[in-house]
Protein backbone atom coordinates (compact mmCIF):
# COMPACT_ATOMS: atom_id res chain seq x y z
CA UNK A 1 0.00 0.00 0.00
CA UNK A 2 2.68 2.18 0.98
CA UNK A 3 3.74 2.02 -2.24
CA UNK A 4 0.95 4.12 -4.30
CA UNK A 5 1.61 7.85 -3.93
CA UNK A 6 -2.17 8.49 -4.17
CA UNK A 7 -5.23 7.42 -3.50
CA UNK A 8 -6.68 4.66 -6.05
CA UNK A 9 -9.80 4.64 -7.69
CA UNK A 10 -11.28 1.61 -6.94
CA UNK A 11 -10.92 2.10 -2.95
CA UNK A 12 -12.78 5.07 -2.81
CA UNK A 13 -16.22 4.71 -1.72
CA UNK A 14 -18.73 6.69 -3.31
CA UNK A 15 -22.76 7.53 -2.52
CA UNK A 16 -25.41 8.73 -4.71
CA UNK A 17 -25.04 12.39 -2.64
CA UNK A 18 -21.64 12.78 -3.00
CA UNK A 19 -19.19 14.35 -5.61
CA UNK A 20 -17.27 11.40 -7.27
CA UNK A 21 -12.96 12.29 -7.61
CA UNK A 22 -13.46 13.90 -10.89
CA UNK A 23 -10.76 16.18 -13.50
CA UNK A 24 -10.70 18.90 -10.55
CA UNK A 25 -9.96 15.99 -8.09
CA UNK A 26 -6.79 15.05 -10.61
CA UNK A 27 -5.60 18.08 -10.87
CA UNK A 28 -5.58 19.07 -7.26
CA UNK A 29 -3.71 15.63 -6.14
CA UNK A 30 -1.10 16.17 -9.24
CA UNK A 31 -0.33 19.70 -7.97
CA UNK A 32 0.27 17.86 -4.70
CA UNK A 33 2.73 15.39 -6.43
CA UNK A 34 4.26 18.21 -8.40
CA UNK A 35 4.74 19.94 -4.98
CA UNK A 36 5.69 16.54 -3.47
CA UNK A 37 9.37 17.44 -2.59
CA UNK A 38 8.35 20.78 -1.06
CA UNK A 39 5.66 19.25 1.24
CA UNK A 40 7.96 17.27 2.62
CA UNK A 41 10.73 19.31 3.57
CA UNK A 42 7.96 21.54 4.68
CA UNK A 43 7.50 19.27 7.93
CA UNK A 44 3.82 19.94 8.77
CA UNK A 45 2.26 19.45 11.30
CA UNK A 46 -1.36 19.50 10.90
CA UNK A 47 -3.06 19.57 7.32
CA UNK A 48 -6.60 20.12 6.59
CA UNK A 49 -8.82 19.75 3.66
CA UNK A 50 -12.63 22.46 3.69
CA UNK A 51 -14.81 20.49 1.70
CA UNK A 52 -13.56 16.34 1.74
CA UNK A 53 -16.19 14.93 -0.53
CA UNK A 54 -15.22 11.70 -1.08
CA UNK A 55 -11.64 11.58 0.73
CA UNK A 56 -9.90 11.48 -2.63
CA UNK A 57 -7.77 14.37 -2.17
CA UNK A 58 -7.43 13.99 2.11
CA UNK A 59 -6.41 10.09 1.41
CA UNK A 60 -3.85 11.26 -1.25
CA UNK A 61 -2.10 13.62 0.74
CA UNK A 62 -2.06 11.43 3.90
CA UNK A 63 -0.57 8.84 1.29
CA UNK A 64 2.17 11.38 0.19
CA UNK A 65 3.05 12.56 3.71
CA UNK A 66 2.59 10.17 5.99
CA UNK A 67 0.53 9.08 9.44
CA UNK A 68 1.08 9.86 13.01
CA UNK A 69 4.86 8.16 12.79
CA UNK A 70 5.94 10.78 10.61
CA UNK A 71 4.63 13.90 12.82
CA UNK A 72 1.46 14.57 10.64
CA UNK A 73 -1.92 14.29 11.39
CA UNK A 74 -5.12 15.64 9.06
CA UNK A 75 -8.13 17.60 9.53
CA UNK A 76 -11.17 17.33 7.15
CA UNK A 77 -14.77 19.09 7.20
CA UNK A 78 -17.86 18.42 4.95
CA UNK A 79 -20.87 19.74 5.34
CA UNK A 80 -22.56 17.25 3.84
CA UNK A 81 -22.53 14.16 6.26
CA UNK A 82 -22.17 11.61 3.27
CA UNK A 83 -19.74 12.32 2.18
CA UNK A 84 -17.74 12.61 5.76
CA UNK A 85 -18.63 9.09 5.87
CA UNK A 86 -17.66 8.59 2.46
CA UNK A 87 -14.18 9.83 3.42
CA UNK A 88 -13.95 7.87 6.19
CA UNK A 89 -14.54 4.70 4.06
CA UNK A 90 -11.97 5.84 1.80
CA UNK A 91 -9.43 6.34 4.31
CA UNK A 92 -9.82 3.11 6.15
CA UNK A 93 -9.64 1.28 2.65
CA UNK A 94 -6.50 2.92 2.26
CA UNK A 95 -5.01 2.34 5.44
CA UNK A 96 -4.63 6.26 6.94
CA UNK A 97 -7.12 8.01 8.58
CA UNK A 98 -7.59 11.77 9.36
CA UNK A 99 -9.92 13.47 12.08
CA UNK A 100 -13.16 14.10 10.65
CA UNK A 101 -16.00 16.55 11.16
CA UNK A 102 -19.08 17.48 9.48
CA UNK A 103 -19.61 21.29 9.82
CA UNK A 104 -19.90 24.13 7.35
CA UNK A 105 -16.65 25.33 6.21
CA UNK A 106 -14.42 24.87 9.43
CA UNK A 107 -17.44 26.54 11.93
CA UNK A 108 -16.58 25.47 15.60
CA UNK A 109 -12.41 25.37 14.88
CA UNK A 110 -12.18 28.66 14.25
CA UNK A 111 -10.77 30.03 17.68
CA UNK A 112 -8.65 27.25 18.70
CA UNK A 113 -7.11 25.93 15.35
CA UNK A 114 -6.30 29.76 14.11
CA UNK A 115 -2.83 29.60 13.40
CA UNK A 116 -1.94 25.76 13.43
CA UNK A 117 -2.68 24.68 10.08
CA UNK A 118 0.52 24.14 7.65
CA UNK A 119 -1.17 22.43 4.89
CA UNK A 120 -4.97 22.95 3.73
CA UNK A 121 -6.11 21.87 0.44
CA UNK A 122 -9.69 23.25 -1.20
CA UNK A 123 -12.08 21.87 -4.29
CA UNK A 124 -14.55 24.29 -3.39
CA UNK A 125 -17.91 24.20 -4.66
CA UNK A 126 -16.67 26.68 -7.77
CA UNK A 127 -19.54 26.30 -10.26
CA UNK A 128 -21.33 29.08 -11.15
CA UNK A 129 -25.15 29.07 -10.09
CA UNK A 130 -28.17 31.05 -8.71
CA UNK A 131 -27.38 32.76 -5.53
CA UNK A 132 -30.09 30.48 -4.48
CA UNK A 133 -28.42 26.74 -4.75
CA UNK A 134 -25.81 27.61 -2.39
CA UNK A 135 -25.10 25.43 0.24
CA UNK A 136 -28.21 23.15 -0.47
CA UNK A 137 -28.41 19.67 1.02
CA UNK A 138 -26.32 17.21 -0.44
CA UNK A 139 -24.24 16.59 -3.96
CA UNK A 140 -25.50 20.36 -4.69
CA UNK A 141 -22.92 21.69 -2.04
CA UNK A 142 -19.96 19.80 -3.62
CA UNK A 143 -20.12 22.35 -6.97
CA UNK A 144 -22.67 25.13 -6.37
CA UNK A 145 -20.72 28.30 -6.36
CA UNK A 146 -23.37 31.41 -6.40
CA UNK A 147 -22.45 34.17 -8.54
CA UNK A 148 -19.30 33.65 -10.61
CA UNK A 149 -18.83 30.80 -8.72
CA UNK A 150 -17.41 32.79 -5.75
CA UNK A 151 -20.30 32.83 -2.84
CA UNK A 152 -18.45 29.61 -1.06
CA UNK A 153 -14.11 30.76 -1.76
CA UNK A 154 -15.08 34.18 -0.89
CA UNK A 155 -16.36 32.84 2.44
CA UNK A 156 -13.64 30.04 2.65
CA UNK A 157 -10.86 32.79 2.01
CA UNK A 158 -10.72 34.48 5.30
CA UNK A 159 -10.93 31.09 7.18
CA UNK A 160 -8.05 29.66 5.48
CA UNK A 161 -6.23 33.50 6.74
CA UNK A 162 -7.33 32.58 10.27
CA UNK A 163 -6.59 28.69 10.38
CA UNK A 164 -3.16 28.85 8.67
CA UNK A 165 -0.02 28.65 10.51
CA UNK A 166 2.71 31.46 9.64
CA UNK A 167 4.18 28.91 7.22
CA UNK A 168 1.26 27.92 6.01
CA UNK A 169 0.04 26.59 2.50
CA UNK A 170 -2.99 26.85 0.62
CA UNK A 171 -3.83 24.62 -2.22
CA UNK A 172 -6.65 25.93 -4.12
CA UNK A 173 -8.90 25.12 -6.82
CA UNK A 174 -10.19 27.41 -9.73
CA UNK A 175 -12.14 27.90 -12.29
CA UNK A 176 -11.20 30.71 -14.83
CA UNK A 177 -15.19 32.20 -14.55
CA UNK A 178 -14.02 32.34 -10.57
CA UNK A 179 -11.97 35.23 -12.09
CA UNK A 180 -8.39 33.93 -10.05
CA UNK A 181 -6.38 36.63 -10.71
CA UNK A 182 -8.77 38.80 -8.38
CA UNK A 183 -8.31 35.90 -5.44
CA UNK A 184 -4.89 36.29 -5.99
CA UNK A 185 -5.20 40.37 -5.65
CA UNK A 186 -7.61 39.35 -2.18
CA UNK A 187 -4.98 36.97 -0.94
CA UNK A 188 -2.10 39.77 -1.45
CA UNK A 189 -4.17 42.22 0.47
CA UNK A 190 -4.16 39.43 3.65
CA UNK A 191 -0.21 38.95 2.84
CA UNK A 192 -0.03 35.79 0.32
CA UNK A 193 2.05 35.24 -2.71
CA UNK A 194 0.68 33.12 -4.74
CA UNK A 195 1.69 30.93 -7.73
CA UNK A 196 -0.07 28.76 -10.20
CA UNK A 197 0.36 25.27 -9.76
CA UNK A 198 -1.38 23.13 -12.21
CA UNK A 199 -3.36 24.68 -15.36
CA UNK A 200 -5.26 22.26 -17.14
CA UNK A 201 -8.33 22.75 -19.81
CA UNK A 202 -11.10 20.47 -20.27
CA UNK A 203 -13.85 20.31 -22.56
CA UNK A 204 -15.95 22.04 -20.16
CA UNK A 205 -13.79 24.62 -17.73
CA UNK A 206 -10.06 25.62 -16.98
CA UNK A 207 -9.13 24.63 -14.06
CA UNK A 208 -6.02 26.24 -12.09
CA UNK A 209 -4.61 24.99 -9.06
CA UNK A 210 -3.03 27.86 -7.43
CA UNK A 211 -0.77 27.74 -4.14
CA UNK A 212 -0.70 30.65 -1.67
CA UNK A 213 1.72 31.38 0.91
CA UNK A 214 2.62 34.08 3.22
CA UNK A 215 5.40 36.58 2.30
CA UNK A 216 6.56 37.49 5.12
CA UNK A 217 8.91 40.24 3.84
CA UNK A 218 5.87 42.25 1.71
CA UNK A 219 3.14 42.15 4.57
CA UNK A 220 5.00 44.93 6.41
CA UNK A 221 4.36 46.58 3.32
CA UNK A 222 0.41 45.82 2.64
CA UNK A 223 -0.03 47.27 6.61
CA UNK A 224 1.57 50.34 6.02
CA UNK A 225 -0.04 50.62 2.47
CA UNK A 226 -3.22 53.09 3.77
CA UNK A 227 -2.00 56.35 1.28
CA UNK A 228 -2.90 56.81 -2.47
CA UNK A 229 0.65 56.38 -3.28
CA UNK A 230 0.76 53.09 -1.86
CA UNK A 231 -2.10 51.82 -3.46
CA UNK A 232 -0.50 52.50 -6.64
CA UNK A 233 1.46 50.78 -5.09
CA UNK A 234 -0.15 47.86 -4.72
CA UNK A 235 -1.74 47.62 -7.65
CA UNK A 236 1.57 47.76 -9.76
CA UNK A 237 2.96 45.14 -7.14
CA UNK A 238 0.02 43.08 -8.99
CA UNK A 239 1.39 43.38 -12.59
CA UNK A 240 3.43 41.07 -13.03
CA UNK A 241 1.07 38.27 -12.02
CA UNK A 242 -1.68 40.14 -13.94
CA UNK A 243 0.22 40.05 -17.49
CA UNK A 244 1.23 36.39 -16.29
CA UNK A 245 -2.77 35.72 -16.10
CA UNK A 246 -2.92 36.97 -19.56
CA UNK A 247 -0.27 35.08 -21.08
CA UNK A 248 -1.96 32.15 -20.02
CA UNK A 249 -5.10 32.44 -20.98
CA UNK B 1 -12.56 11.99 17.08
CA UNK B 2 -9.82 12.47 19.60
CA UNK B 3 -8.90 14.46 22.04
CA UNK B 4 -7.09 16.61 19.64
CA UNK B 5 -9.69 17.45 18.08
CA UNK B 6 -11.76 17.61 21.14
CA UNK B 7 -9.17 20.86 22.26
CA UNK B 8 -9.73 22.41 19.13
CA UNK B 9 -13.15 22.57 18.88
CA UNK B 10 -15.50 24.95 20.05
CA UNK B 11 -19.58 25.98 20.37
CA UNK B 12 -20.09 28.39 18.18
CA UNK B 13 -24.24 28.78 18.08
CA UNK B 14 -24.91 32.55 17.78
CA UNK B 15 -24.56 34.28 21.00
CA UNK B 16 -22.22 31.98 22.73
CA UNK B 17 -19.54 33.44 24.44
CA UNK B 18 -17.49 30.88 25.71
CA UNK B 19 -18.18 27.97 23.65
CA UNK B 20 -14.61 26.13 24.86
CA UNK B 21 -14.72 23.24 26.33
CA UNK B 22 -17.54 21.06 24.87
CA UNK B 23 -17.99 18.98 27.67
CA UNK B 24 -17.74 14.54 26.48
CA UNK B 25 -20.62 12.54 27.16
CA UNK B 26 -19.33 9.32 26.33
CA UNK B 27 -21.07 6.44 25.16
CA UNK B 28 -18.49 4.37 23.33
CA UNK B 29 -14.98 4.84 23.50
CA UNK B 30 -12.41 2.94 21.40
CA UNK B 31 -8.41 2.73 21.86
CA UNK B 32 -6.43 2.63 18.73
CA UNK B 33 -2.78 2.37 19.26
CA UNK B 34 -0.42 4.32 16.86
CA UNK B 35 3.11 5.31 16.19
CA UNK B 36 4.16 7.88 18.85
CA UNK B 37 6.14 11.17 17.61
CA UNK B 38 7.67 13.16 20.16
CA UNK B 39 8.43 16.10 17.95
CA UNK B 40 4.48 16.35 16.89
CA UNK B 41 4.15 15.66 21.08
CA UNK B 42 5.93 18.61 21.82
CA UNK B 43 4.77 21.32 19.29
CA UNK B 44 1.16 19.77 20.70
CA UNK B 45 1.90 20.76 23.74
CA UNK B 46 2.12 24.55 23.55
CA UNK B 47 -1.39 24.67 21.68
CA UNK B 48 -3.37 22.30 24.27
CA UNK B 49 -5.50 24.01 26.81
CA UNK B 50 -4.67 21.34 29.46
CA UNK B 51 -7.11 21.72 31.64
CA UNK B 52 -9.90 20.95 29.25
CA UNK B 53 -7.69 18.27 28.07
CA UNK B 54 -7.48 16.65 31.26
CA UNK B 55 -11.42 17.01 31.79
CA UNK B 56 -11.78 15.05 29.00
CA UNK B 57 -9.83 12.48 28.97
CA UNK B 58 -11.31 11.75 32.23
CA UNK B 59 -14.49 11.97 30.48
CA UNK B 60 -13.61 9.12 28.20
CA UNK B 61 -12.54 7.59 31.31
CA UNK B 62 -8.53 8.14 31.19
CA UNK B 63 -7.10 9.37 34.69
CA UNK B 64 -3.81 9.08 34.34
CA UNK B 65 -3.20 12.72 32.78
CA UNK B 66 -1.47 14.87 35.80
CA UNK B 67 -3.81 17.90 36.61
CA UNK B 68 -1.07 20.70 35.80
CA UNK B 69 1.90 20.10 33.02
CA UNK B 70 4.33 22.59 32.01
CA UNK B 71 7.23 21.62 29.01
CA UNK B 72 9.68 20.76 31.15
CA UNK B 73 7.47 17.20 31.73
CA UNK B 74 7.84 16.57 27.81
CA UNK B 75 11.52 15.38 28.84
CA UNK B 76 10.01 12.60 30.55
CA UNK B 77 9.08 8.97 28.51
CA UNK B 78 6.24 7.90 30.96
CA UNK B 79 4.35 11.86 30.60
CA UNK B 80 4.44 11.64 27.06
CA UNK B 81 3.18 7.66 26.51
CA UNK B 82 0.18 9.27 28.53
CA UNK B 83 0.15 12.29 26.47
CA UNK B 84 0.16 10.47 23.19
CA UNK B 85 -2.09 7.96 25.02
CA UNK B 86 -4.74 10.31 25.56
CA UNK B 87 -4.24 12.80 22.55
CA UNK B 88 -4.45 10.48 19.61
CA UNK B 89 -5.31 6.56 20.85
CA UNK B 90 -8.44 7.74 22.59
CA UNK B 91 -11.77 8.05 20.03
CA UNK B 92 -15.10 9.14 21.06
CA UNK B 93 -16.69 6.48 18.89
CA UNK B 94 -20.40 7.27 19.75
CA UNK B 95 -21.86 10.03 22.25
CA UNK B 96 -22.12 13.67 22.64
CA UNK B 97 -20.31 16.85 22.52
CA UNK B 98 -21.95 19.39 24.86
CA UNK B 99 -22.00 23.35 24.44
CA UNK B 100 -21.20 24.58 27.85
CA UNK B 101 -23.01 27.46 27.78
CA UNK B 102 -26.11 26.49 26.10
CA UNK B 103 -26.12 22.38 26.87
CA UNK B 104 -26.88 22.28 23.20
CA UNK B 105 -25.65 18.73 22.48
CA UNK B 106 -23.47 18.11 19.19
CA UNK B 107 -23.85 14.47 18.41
CA UNK B 108 -20.89 11.99 17.51
CA UNK B 109 -22.04 9.00 15.74
CA UNK B 110 -19.12 6.50 14.61
CA UNK B 111 -16.50 9.03 15.56
CA UNK B 112 -17.77 11.59 13.69
CA UNK B 113 -18.78 14.87 15.59
CA UNK B 114 -21.74 17.09 13.55
CA UNK B 115 -21.19 20.58 14.24
CA UNK B 116 -24.05 21.86 11.50
CA UNK B 117 -26.29 24.30 13.69
CA UNK B 118 -30.16 25.06 13.03
CA UNK B 119 -31.34 27.88 11.21
CA UNK B 120 -31.91 29.40 14.46
CA UNK B 121 -28.72 29.16 16.11
CA UNK B 122 -26.24 31.27 12.83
Amino acid sequence: MASHKTAQIRLVSSHDEVYEPCDDSFALVDALLADRTNLLEHHPTLCMEIGCGSGYVITSLALILGQEGSGVNYIATDINPHAVKVTHETMEAHGVNAELIITDIAAGLENRLAGMVDVMVVNPPYVPTPEDEVGSEGITSSWAGGENGRSVIDRILPVADNLLSKKGWLYLVTLTANNPSEICGEMRKKGYASKIVVQRSTEEESLHIIKFWKDLDNEIEEINDQSPTGFMGSLLAQIPLLSLWRSKQ
Amino acid sequence: MRLLTHNMLSSNIKGVVNGFPLRIEAEKVLEKNVEMNSDFLKKMFEKIEWKAFVEASRGMGYTELPEEADSSMLDSDEFLNRFHHALLELHLEEGALVCPETGRRFPVRKGIPNMLLHEDEV
